[in-house]
């Protein structure tokens, strides 16, 4: 067994971990208090290659590995929850499906754009009535003639004010066993009958870019079917396995913000004539946290790493998930006991960690979610 | 232009340090680029990218400054030479000098650049013991260089004060902070570090005897600065507090 990361995933890490220090920790507190989304800092990402780590550099991508990406997504989280869920929502759910599914032609078209940063990667799956019953799409796409008109509604979706195109998923029929026969579609923002709008007034990633979408007959040529239109659901949660171990990496990186925060203020503030951090009521809390991060890393890498292997990865990515989220939004509860009145003002940010990190238990599936996925895959009955 | 960079793996200064038994513990540490090596490293390729020509590395140390070398190279220099210093006892800023004045004597450097500290040591001396051991030209801590027809235009930082100075190729500067900002290496930067040439060379290659480069310093003590104590509030009218503060300096801090 072999722990240690390659050369190249460490410098990739201390790159971005400087950038993230430099550039994105600087201006988290302001996205999240003015609701603004950093373009600016999504374009110097770009510039860096950080968009098209994991994709190879046919296809405007770095040529890096899942593992480098993570390694990224974890870096860019401790310093800014906003940031790191659009950049993990624009590379996992945005680009990622155009890589393993998209034809050559829409790699070329479509990939390219994402993965140097020229726009941001989008994906519209769940619906005001479809959340994790994503079989329950209602959005419809008809074939008339070459192209599909799709009509419907999808809410939440990340990116989608600042994307060129966004994948939006729509039932194209009935199998035989009478299912829902879903899809997913290349549809341009700017297409006729596509109304965005970004109105959310959210409790945490309030930097991050959360849209509604309308789709009143949105025309799309028929060669803009993502990948194999028979298997678009399958298609998806492959598609959202990738994009777990990513979340679950961003929970990581905030998770450990809020423990080393809280493990310096620990060794900081004085009451009753002693620091905080020997009374063992606080050393324990700290010791849970380090423990609880300790092995939601390695469970992380573990999963990164199969997918790198090409082995399978789902219940792995579940497992990451549910537990790095879990264990991050512990992590921050605990780390704004440890400060006390402090810890519940803005200005220490660990009440912002707590916002954010909570949302890694509900996008790309909830805890519960993830607990069916795992309950599936260990085989218990149906 | 053939342009060279001396660089060091040094720990982190602004991370925590420990010392056991006069030794800085290194299990644990971050290490990174020298600080000011950055900077010369920037401004190398920049001088590279206006007048042509190759950036190579060069540093002295141990196999784990691949890592440190090779972000160098996602940077965007050339190529790199690693010159192992293992055999070494006891090596200082002497040791370092004498084995980097043996490899540049092979070399037609235009330049080469250093950092004007490294963070560690804080001598400051490689560079300049370099720079007269070649006999050439030498100038510390600049803050800006133009190059045209074989002569240096720099402006060098002298506690805060400017000296502009006017030079000849070839040349040998140390960096200072203000020289430049540091590019982080870009992610194609990185995947291609990996295909640059990198050279390791050792003592017997620079046909050089250990004891030749042994070090002549002697360290007799390393300690960590003490625990910064809390402040001393002193009360009262202002004239009193005055006094006080004046007799406390005199007898106590003893330093007026
Ligand atoms: C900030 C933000 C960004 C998002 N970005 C995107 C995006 O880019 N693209 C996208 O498509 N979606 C996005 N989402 C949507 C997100 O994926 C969904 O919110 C999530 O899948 C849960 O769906 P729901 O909110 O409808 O909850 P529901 O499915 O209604 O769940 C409500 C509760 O019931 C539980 N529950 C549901 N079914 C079961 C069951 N079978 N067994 C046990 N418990 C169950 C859930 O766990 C939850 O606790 C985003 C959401 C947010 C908040």
């Amino acid at each position: 067994m072999d722990f240690s990361f390659s050369k190249e995933q460490l410098m990739i890490r201390d790159m971005v971990r400087d950038f993230a220090q430099k550039e994105i920790a600087p201006i988290a507190e302001e996205i999240d208090r003015t609701e603004r989304f950093p373009i600016e800092n999504f374009k110097k990402m770009g510039e860096l290659g950080l968009l098209g780590i994991p994709f190879p550099e046919e296809y405007g991508g770095s040529g890096g590995d899942t593992l480098s990406y993570i390694l990224a997504v974890e870096e860019i989280g401790k310093a800014c929850g906003s940031t790191g869920l659009s950049y993990a929502a624009a590379v996992s759910l945005g680009a990622s499906p155009l890589y393993a599914f998209g034809t050559e032609e829409q790699k070329k078209e479509h990939l390219v754009p994402l993965a140097k940063g020229e726009s941001l990667g989008a994906f519209g799956l769940t619906e005001p009535n479809a959340g994790s019953d994503a079989g329950g799409t209602r959005t419809k796409a008809e074939l008339k003639g070459d192209k599909y008109v799709i009509n419907g509604e999808k809410c939440w979706i990340t990116n989608a004010s600042f994307a060129r195109t966004v994948i939006v998923t729509a039932v194209t029929g009935k199998d035989d066993r009478g299912k829902n026969k879903i899809s997913a579609f290349i549809v341009p923002t700017d297409s006729p009958g596509l109304t965005i709008r970004s109105e959310y007034e959210k409790m945490g990633v309030r930097g991050s870019n959360t849209t509604e979408l309308v789709l009143e007959d949105v025309e799309v040529p028929e060669e803009d079917i993502l990948g194999d239109p028979s298997k678009g659901f399958n298609q998806f949660l492959y598609t959202l396995d990738g994009g777990r171990i990513s979340i679950a990496a961003l929970a990581l990186g905030i998770g450990k913000a809020a423990y080393e925060a809280a493990l310096q203020y620990s060794n900081e503030r004085k009451q009753f004539g002693k620091l905080i951090g020997s009374f063992q009521a606080i050393q324990f809390k700290l010791a849970d946290m380090a423990m609880e991060l300790e092995l939601a890393s390695n469970m992380v890498y573990k999963a990164a790493w199969l997918k790198d292997q090409k082995k399978p990865f789902k219940k792995e990515a579940a497992m990451a998930k549910l537990f790095a989220s879990e264990s991050a939004t512990r992590a921050c509860n605990q780390a704004l006991q440890i400060h006390g009145g402090y810890g519940y003002m803005r200005e220490y940010h660990i009440e912002r960690y707590l916002r954010d990190a909570k949302l890694m238990e509900i996008g790309e599936g909830t805890s519960e979610i993830q607990r069916l996925v795992i309950a599936r895959e260990i085989g218990c009955p149906r | 232009m053939n342009i060279y960079v001396i660089m060091k793996r040094t720990f982190d200064t602004e991370e925590k340090i420990q010392i056991d038994s006069g030794e800085i513990v290194e299990d644990g540490a971050e290490f990174i680029i020298n600080p000011y090596d950055e900077y010369a490293i920037e401004e190398a390729i920049q001088l590279r990218d206006e007048h042509g020509g190759e950036v190579t590395l060069v540093s002295v140390g141990d196999e784990e400054a691949e890592k440190q070398i090779r972000t160098g190279l996602a940077m965007g220099a050339d190529k790199a030479v690693l010159i192992e210093d293992e055999d070494v006892e006891n090596g200082d800023q002497f040791s370092t000098e004498a084995i980097l004045a043996a490899y540049f004597k092979d070399q037609e450097a235009d330049i080469i650049l250093g950092g004007n500290i490294a963070v560690d040591g804080g001598s400051g001396q490689v560079g300049p013991r370099l720079a007269e051991n070649l006999g050439i030209n030498h100038v510390t801590s600049i803050v800006n260089i133009e190059i045209e027809d074989g002569k240096a235009k720099i402006e060098r930082d002298v506690e805060g004060d400017q000296e502009f100075i006017e030079i000849s190729l070839p040349l040998l500067v140390t960096a200072q902070q203000g020289l430049n900002e540091p590019r982080y290496p870009s992610l194609p930067g990185i995947m291609k570090a990996k295909k640059k040439p990198l050279e390791t060379l050792d003592l017997d290659d620079l046909d050089l005897d250990e004891d030749e480069v042994e070090g002549k310093t002697n360290t007799v003590e390393r300690y960590l600065p003490p625990e910064k104590e809390a402040g001393k509030i002193l009360e009262g009218e202002i004239d009193d507090q005055v006094n006080e503060l004046v007799s406390l300096l005199k007898n106590e801090a003893k330093v007026i």
